[in-house]
């Protein structure tokens, strides 16, 4: 199939790209960046890109598939449906499915699953430890082998630090990405929200930043005694960040993400209790929020991430402290990656680097950028239309987000993966 | 984010929730309501007969043999029909019984719930939720819910000092005690900052206070004997025993040497001070014997009190 | 038709609502109960005037009125108070304005509720037509004819002086 999308404003984070340039792809890959069409390329589809920027497919560092075991919450189908729309065409899962992802049959069950030209690439983060238990190590090589692209523990922790350097120095030995949430389960234990002025008023058990700057000391010092390459995953705190810079500065290998909703969000977006704001990590307070969002444009948090988690009505229909944690948003993540760089007034290249060139990066896949021969995975979306955030609107099954109701900027046109259109938004 | 559930279009009360956002206006409008309600006691047929045919049901979560009966017999003395519900939720089903249920007994006719639950912010959800199904006519009343409010008590608490000491401007309040787990303390707070009173005082250990408790506005002391000095009314809470097992506290033992209620440490507050307590007093643990039977004490006046302000609680969110 | 120039005299009804019922009072035993405010104001009037050994009874109708489904509850801080025991007794039930006649069935239904009465009568100031319920006063010294959109209300001077007014809604 030869397409050329036409007329758009080529943004292109990774060669520091952004021009009007119209894009050639053929059998997949992309033959053409520019000028006129190469030699014998004859389209068999235009895509006019007018009014539009055309920037590499999105990279989303977690987004919840829910299976194996989850299927009444959402499914494959769906949710790559939603992934095509939110412009995500590659996306990291965490290992809490259920089963675990403990097991290279599994995995590979998931990688064949989810080998449909419309879907997007999945790169399993399988399970650190058996059944995320914190007791014995997964057979790791194996798992690489049947396509993890990193270990992790989703949002358990391993209590014991013995075996917590133990995972992090066989991991090290294969060179072997480990992800990990900081978050001390005894500090963070029973609570729901953020350990402040919130909790204090409407009576919720308290989870303080102790409990991720704690943990994170923990999770640092074993990086460098071990030498693994350690992944904070949705950082939450001010104090966090800094910890994490210092490590940096120190010489030690970490990266870390943030989630879409603690970027935007804080303590006071629980309202009268919505459910929809109930999170792992909590929502922060104010200062905190202000810090993720500075230390996302400074480059000291590396990469956006989504962190979609669909849950059904009645996993939220529940009071506060017994509703089931998470939010949807694949379809979520452009707007809000817009919204931020926007409120921010920083320059769109580097805004969609931290959904595109860095969250590849971090994956440690060729991926997240349009250059001659690379993989024709490409999002075209206007920035002058509205994304109205509805039950309708979204096509995840998860309809569990904090912004019901917004309006947010950006909407995708097209998504291409692997150059085939996986999502076309000017139909109806 | 939602608007606030308890007040309908004309800004009038709809359910009762929290006392937190409530203005001063509201709150005093219940407690002049509460007085008429008061002298129903004294007559020989104790029933008015405000909410004849309406049906209220107790749905208790949680259990209380002492608030449901206060709340029973509010609404039989309004001439309603009360119908008790004590639900024993299984851990798996608590969200679920809690507005399956709802739907059940509105679909009976139901015109008011009262309603307590384990979870903060239960009331919420079932207020939201007959808000979303097009039953706004049924009134929710909240009797307690976690560690959030207890509104009633709240005010009952208000109405008992209004009772003594008249004028909330010109006094000094503390509240002793394990502030961080009790519903019912922050419901105070928010009555007292609301109706004015100049210092409102928490005493208790640093592990029984809420993070950032003095943004409520109040003053926090460590030390009971700096913290009782000079007040007027003085708040005692209760202390569970599940306290002693969270690494909280060490023993009761230790907490009634530094916190419990004394004649010797009441006697650093005002010579005309009272003492109260929402009951059931633990004695010789938050609070000695001499104190809850002697003269300061208004702990029983506070009971009948509170019957007087539940019957003007369910009148005016029925009259609405 | 509006009498609005023609305002009755408060203070000289009393006086002949007091004369009215002395022939039918008995001064150790007839009890007065004033409804609030105004006929609170005329009972205390009357029971002056007539001597009476039993003290005024005052009530607070908000609890009883049939409206309250529609209207809500009246914020009035206002206490009923039954000085004396209602059963077998000869109680007067005293307002200023007698209008649709729900006032003084709610007032009755209250007083049920302390006892059973042997007798009541009911003395008013002025009766102003408009009946919704077969309500007959006893006593009433006054009528007039106003249309629904006004109210005749009755107030009291600093000075301890009652006169009425006379209110367009």
């Amino acid at each position: 199939m030869k397409i050329h999308i036409k007329n758009g404003r080529l943004i292109d984070p990774a060669s520091k790209t952004d021009k009007a340039l119209d894009l050639f792809i053929a059998a997949g890959r992309i033959v053409g960046v520019g000028g006129t069409a190469p030699t014998g390329f004859e389209a068999n589809s235009v895509l006019d890109a007018t009014g539009c920027i055309v920037c590499p497919g999105l990279v989303d560092l977690a987004a919840r598939l829910r299976e194996p075991g989850f299927e009444y919450r959402a499914t494959l189908e769906s949710e790559m449906a939603a992934a095509a729309a939110g412009g995500v065409t590659r996306l990291a899962c965490p290992p809490d499915t259920d089963p675990v992802l403990d097991e290279p049959g599994l995995v590979e069950m998931l990688t064949h699953r989810a080998r449909l030209p419309e879907f997007a690439h999945v790169h399993p983060v399988g399970a650190l430890t058996l059944q995320l238990e914190g007791k014995a190590l997964t057979e790791m090589a194996e798992l690489a082998e049947a396509g993890c692209v990193a270990f992790g523990q989703a949002n358990r922790a391993i209590v014991d630090t013995q075996v917590l350097l133990r995972a992090m120095m066989y991991a090290a030995t294969f060179d072997f990405p480990v992800w990990l949430q900081a978050q001390d389960p005894f500090l963070a234990r029973k609570g729901v929200a953020h350990d402040g002025e919130v909790a204090a008023r409407l009576g919720l058990a308290g989870i303080p930043v102790a409990a991720e700057t704690i943990a994170l000391a923990t999770i640092l010092h074993l990086a460098r005694e071990t030498g693994a390459r350690v992944h904070v995953t949705r950082i939450s705190s001010a104090a966090g960040i800094d910890m994490i810079v210092a490590a940096r500065a120190a010489g030690i290998a970490v990266t870390c993400d943030v989630a879409i909703h603690h970027l935007h969000l804080c303590e006071m977006d629980i309202g009268f209790f919505d459910t929809q704001a109930r999170l792992d990590p909590p929502l922060r307070s104010r200062s905190d929020r202000d810090a993720l969002r500075a230390g996302l444009a400074s480059g000291a948090i590396n990469a956006l991430c989504s962190d979609h988690t669909p849950v059904d009505d009645d996993g939220k229909q529940m009071p506060f402290e017994e509703a089931e944690v998470g939010a949807t948003g694949l379809e979520l993540l452009l707007p809000l990656t817009l919204k931020w760089a926007q409120e921010m007034k920083l320059p769109l290249a580097m805004a969609l680097a931290r959904v595109t060139s860095d969250p590849a990066q971090i994956l440690g896949v060729k991926a997240g950028s349009l250059g001659l021969g690379a993989a024709a995975d490409i999002c075209v979306f206007d920035p002058a239309a509205g994304f109205r955030v509805t039950r309708e609107n979204l096509r995840s099954q998860g309809k569990n987000t904090p912004f019901l109701g917004r309006e947010l900027p950006g909407r995708v046109r097209y998504t291409l993966i692997d150059g085939h259109l996986a999502f076309d938004g000017t139909l109806g | 984010m939602q608007k606030s559930p308890q007040l309908n279009s004309h800004g009038e009360l709809q359910h009762l929730l929290t006392i937190e956002g409530l203005p001063r206006e509201v709150l005093t409008r219940i407690l002049d309501t509460a007085a008429p309600f008061s002298e129903v006691a004294e007559r020989e047929v104790k029933k008015v007969p405000l909410l004849r045919g309406k049906s209220v049901f107790n749905l208790f979560f949680e259990n209380s043999t002492r608030t449901r009966t206060t709340f029973e017999i509010a609404a039989k003395r309004l001439s309603a029909d009360v119908i008790n519900l004590n639900i024993n939720t299984s851990s798996a089903n608590k969200g679920e019984t809690l507005l399956d249920t709802a739907d059940n007994l509105a679909a009976m006719q139901a015109d008011m719930f009262v309603v307590r639950h384990a979870s903060s912010g239960a009331p919420f959800l079932l207020a939201q939720h007959m808000a979303a199904t097009g039953r706004d006519h049924i009134h929710v009343v909240n009797a307690g819910d976690g560690r959030h409010a207890h509104p009633t008590q709240g005010l009952l608490d208000m109405y008992t000092i209004r009772h003594y000491k008249t004028d909330f401007t010109q006094l000094t309040i503390a509240i002793v005690g394990d502030v961080l787990h009790s519903r019912v303390a922050r419901s105070q707070i928010h009555a007292l900052t609301t109706l004015g009173v100049p210092e409102v005082r928490v005493i208790a250990p640093k592990t029984l206070l809420p993070t950032g408790i003095e943004r409520l506005g109040v003053r926090v002391f460590h030390d009971m004997r700096e913290g009782l000095r000079g007040v007027d009314v003085v708040m005692m809470l209760r202390l569970q025993n599940e306290r002693m097992q969270g690494a909280l506290l060490p023993s009761t033992q230790e907490y009634f040497k530094s916190y419990g209620l004394t004649p010797e440490k009441l006697a650093l507050a005002k010579p005309d001070a009272i003492v109260m307590h929402p009951g059931p007093m633990n004695r010789g643990v938050e609070i000695d014997s001499a104190v809850a039977d002697g003269s300061q004490a208004v702990i029983l006046p506070q009971v009948t009190f509170g019957i007087a302000v539940r019957m003007a609680v369910m009148a005016m969110l029925a009259g609405n | 038709m509006p009498l609005s120039t023609h305002l009755p005299d408060a203070e000289a009804l009393c006086i002949a609502l007091a004369e009215a019922m002395r022939p039918h009072v008995d001064p150790t035993a007839t009890a007065l109960v004033g409804i609030h405010t105004g006929g609170v104001w005329v009972a205390e009037r009357l029971h002056a005037a007539l001597g009476l050994k039993m003290p005024p009874g005052s009530i607070n109708v908000s609890f009883y009125r049939d409206d309250f489904s529609q209207r809500g509850l009246h914020s009035n801080a206002k206490t009923s108070q039954i000085p004396f025991d209602v059963e077998g007794a000869h109680i007067v039930i005293v307002d200023d304005v007698l209008y649709t006649g729900r006032t003084i069935r709610a007032a009755m239904n209250e007083l049920f509720d302390y006892g059973r009465p042997a007798k009541i009568d009911l003395a008013v100031l002025t009766d102003r037509g408009g009946r919704e319920l077969p309500i007959a006063p006893s006593f009433c010294p006054h009528s007039l004819s106003l249309p629904a959109a006004q109210m005749l209300a009755l107030e009291r001077a600093a000075d301890g002086g009652l006169s009425f007014r006379l209110i367009t809604e």
